[in-house]
């Protein structure tokens, strides 16, 4: 499911350039709207394809999200006069620019408008997990189970993929469509590689998240790049970091495990 | 934000029409748009002018190269393999770029294939020694690359000596824009893959299948496996001036895809693929050139999924509309049978004294209302496996009565046979109890071919009566029918 994320971070571009071009504005709402239209569509026509033909999940995702990114693309550059978008904005996020945006003035401070944006997100993703915890959970890891206890799976995917929806187009001003992946699932894979528990690994991810931002930032300006690249470049080496070193699954401890059972086989084989 | 303009400026060089001594044509792109799309139609296919030469060209060498390839992963479950190593081709491609400061094709060339290599290696090491899953491997490696690649780039562009066009030309192609060099690449890498694919198709095709098999029998699985990530990496890198980065791993799905809900044999899919890959290489490469200042590569992916979409729909195989077809044909069928043998069981009651059989006493059979009973008699009518007599006037009679004709009475006792038969097996040789056979005849009853009955018929002895003591039409009973 790990490239979901990807697909639908590329086919909200049609998605988002059809709303421009009905409307010819950029609020937040129809932002939104147009990504979540998008969203589902991607989600659906990758179901529809693989449930009904023999066509593989991963042949039916690649298929449907280069088309539609596509159609995206050839919108955005055939009505390139009346489309207000910048591609490359959507393709790589410009974080720097945030603080250029106009602000709205909270307890005194000047906040620009994405970050109260983001800031409401996180608030609506943090309600809905704790609210449909379980429901969130047995999913995820038992679909038949969730069935037989009455949960609509079916609901919950959908649901699950808009939310992923709303996150990656509110992403698409700090991180861009291609890098917003790497903020959906490298925190979580560098966390299983450290814990089995999914309340450790949402813990840890947080922190992660957060570490990637400062750490990328900080990176971004000592190398003078752009800061989206820098954090997930951070994030990537983080990765790196604990698949070496984990206490668990480390690749250190691997390979001195792989040395001991060597040692032990020629130990047995001189006994 | 920065408005839209600048990044499609070389895309307009597709729309160029370069006819020598500075034609009317070759002033403005604008004007192309204004002149008939027959002419220009004319024109492109006329290969007047070297870009579209080129274009073409290069269209047809990538369409057959990523084909044939992405036939491979395609079947391999490897799909997003090809995006995972056109987005991790980047940092080589920057790196390439800072190793020479110009954009020396060789040096990219080279940079981009290691990094690719490099990818697809830790993807591999990232799924064999942690509990990772392979696609959010993929992911990993995709996003971190590509996050480096960017790193650099941005990096690169600060610098006093940066040359800003470096990473746009990189996104989305441009087919038109190729040199020389590119083009003696493309061919090049187009040529190695399709002899190594010729060569060793049957090393290919057992390590893409059977991956235990081919190591079983003493093939080089993993060796095969490699030099398909390496040729795929060659031509991703190859790819990427013409349809960029993010489009790339499309030219090599989609038409492979499109070939996969063709056919069942891998040497057909491998030229069907090949063929769609140009075609719509070929058709990306016109559209792009219709308008002015657009993008090949969405073009040549959009061609390419339009051909997916027909596959998808009319395929003959595996497409859902005769897929559809098929099966209300089938259900269709069922139907029919169910009624002819509803009217066997209803003259069996009588031991086939009476011929007739009345709407009414078939709709209880059935368990249908009237009405429903009026449209099955309506389908056995159309397919002449019943008649109604009429009177004089050639109105139905008041209570009107069906007779089966011969090639109806045939059916009706070949559908029972069949489930008498099954429910004796299922008693005899499967031990099942009698009153749980029902329903599994039920279903059987409609797909078993003549062969099989025979087959039964003789392992169970040329049985008289079925697990519920009624008699079993036999072969003879069908014969006297005709």
């Amino acid at each position: 499911m790990a490239l979901v994320g990807d697909a639908i971070s590329h086919s909200l571009l049609p998605g988002i350039a059809i709303v421009f071009l009905i409307s010819n504005s950029r609020s937040t709402g129809l932002m939104v709207t147009g990504a979540l239209g998008a969203g589902l569509v991607t989600v659906w026509l990758i179901e529809f394809i693989h449930k009904k033909t023999r066509v593989k999940p991963d042949a039916a995702l690649g298929v449907t999200f280069t088309t539609l990114f596509s159609i995206g693309v050839i919108l955005i550059s055939v009505f390139a006069d009346k489309v207000d978008l910048d591609l490359e904005c959507v393709l790589y996020g410009e974080i720097g620019f945030i603080y250029f945006e106009d602000g709205k003035s909270i307890f005194g401070l000047e906040v620009p408008r994405p970050v109260i944006r983001m800031a409401g997100t996180l608030l609506f993703v943090t309600l809905l997990l704790v609210l449909f915890y379980k429901e969130m959970l047995v999913t995820s890891f038992d679909s038949g189970l969730a069935t037989s206890l009455g949960i609509p799976t079916g609901w919950v995917y959908y649901g699950l993929m808009m939310v992923l929806s709303l996150v990656i187009v509110f992403s698409f001003e700090s991180v861009g469509a291609i890098m917003v992946i790497a903020m959906l699932i490298m925190p979580s894979v560098t966390a299983a590689l450290l814990s089995d528990r999914l309340p450790h690994i949402l813990v840890m991810t947080v922190s992660f998240s957060s570490f990637y931002a400062l750490s990328g930032l900080h990176l971004a300006s000592w190398l003078n790049c752009s800061p989206a690249g820098a954090m997930v470049v951070s994030g990537f080496a983080l990765f790196c970091m604990v698949w070496a070193l984990s206490p668990r699954r480390g690749l250190i401890l691997l390979g001195i495990k792989k040395y001991r059972h060597k040692k032990a086989e020629q130990f047995a084989r001189e006994l | 934000m920065k408005t839209l303009h600048g990044n499609w400026k070389y895309f307009c060089w597709i729309g160029f029409v370069f006819v020598p001594g500075g034609d009317v044509f070759a002033a403005k792109i604008a004007e192309l748009s204004n002149t008939q799309i027959g002419e220009q139609l004319v024109r492109f296919f006329s290969l007047r002018d070297p870009s579209v030469r080129y274009a073409i060209i290069a269209s047809l060498l990538l369409g057959t190269c990523c084909g044939l390839l992405g036939s491979f992963i395609v079947v391999r479950k490897l799909a997003l393999m090809g995006d995972t190593l056109s987005h991790a081709v980047l940092p080589g491609v920057a790196l390439g770029f800072l190793w020479t400061m110009t954009k020396n094709p060789m040096a990219i060339f080279i940079g981009a294939t290691i990094a690719g290599l490099v990818g697809t290696v830790v993807v591999h090491w990232i799924h064999t020694t942690t509990h990772i899953k392979e696609d959010s491997a993929m992911g990993l490696v995709l996003s971190g690359f590509y996050a480096i690649g960017i790193c650099i780039f941005t990096m690169i562009q600060h610098l006093p000596t940066g040359n800003k066009a470096g990473l746009d030309k990189f996104m989305f192609g441009q087919a038109a824009a190729l040199s020389t060099i590119d083009l003696i690449m493309i061919a090049v890498i187009t040529t190695i893959s399709t002899l190594l694919i010729l060569l060793f198709y049957k090393e290919f095709l057992v390590t893409s299948f059977d991956y235990g098999f081919a190591n079983s029998i003493g093939m080089p699985a993993r060796f095969f496996h490699y030099l398909l990530m390496l040729l795929l990496a060659f031509s991703v890198v190859v790819a990427l001036q013409a349809v960029g980065i993010v489009l790339v791993s499309a030219m090599l799905i989609t038409p492979a895809t499109t070939a996969y809900l063709l056919t069942d044999r891998m040497h057909r899919m491998l030229i069907y693929s090949s063929l769609f890959g140009m075609l719509a290489g070929v058709s990306g490469a016109f559209f792009s050139y219709l308008g002015n200042s657009l993008p090949t590569g969405p073009f040549m992916v959009v061609a390419a999924s339009g051909l997916f979409t027909i596959a998808l729909l009319f395929g003959n195989r595996h497409g859902i509309i005769p897929r559809w077809f098929r099966h209300a044909d089938r259900t269709r069928r069922i139907q029919i049978e169910n009624t002819l043998k509803a009217v066997y069981q209803i003259r069996e009651r009588t031991q086939f004294k009476e011929d007739g059989v009345s709407l009414q006493q078939l709709g209880g059979q059935r368990n249908l209302p009237l009405v429903e009973t009026a449209k099955e008699v309506k389908k056995l009518l159309k397919e002449r496996y019943a008649t109604i007599p009429k009177d004089k006037g050639g109105h139905f009679q008041q209570n009107l009565k069906l007779y089966l004709t011969p090639s109806g009475w045939e059916n009706a006792c070949r559908i029972v046979r069949n489930h008498r038969l099954w429910e004796l097996y299922l008693t005899e040789s499967a031990h099942y109890q009698p009153d749980h056979v029902h329903d599994d005849a039920e279903e059987i009853e409609h797909v078993l071919g003549e062969e099989t009955v025979r087959q039964l018929e003789r392992n169970l002895n040329f049985p008289i009566f079925d697990p519920h003591g009624k008699p079993i039409p036999s072969i003879i009973d069908l014969g006297e029918s005709v």
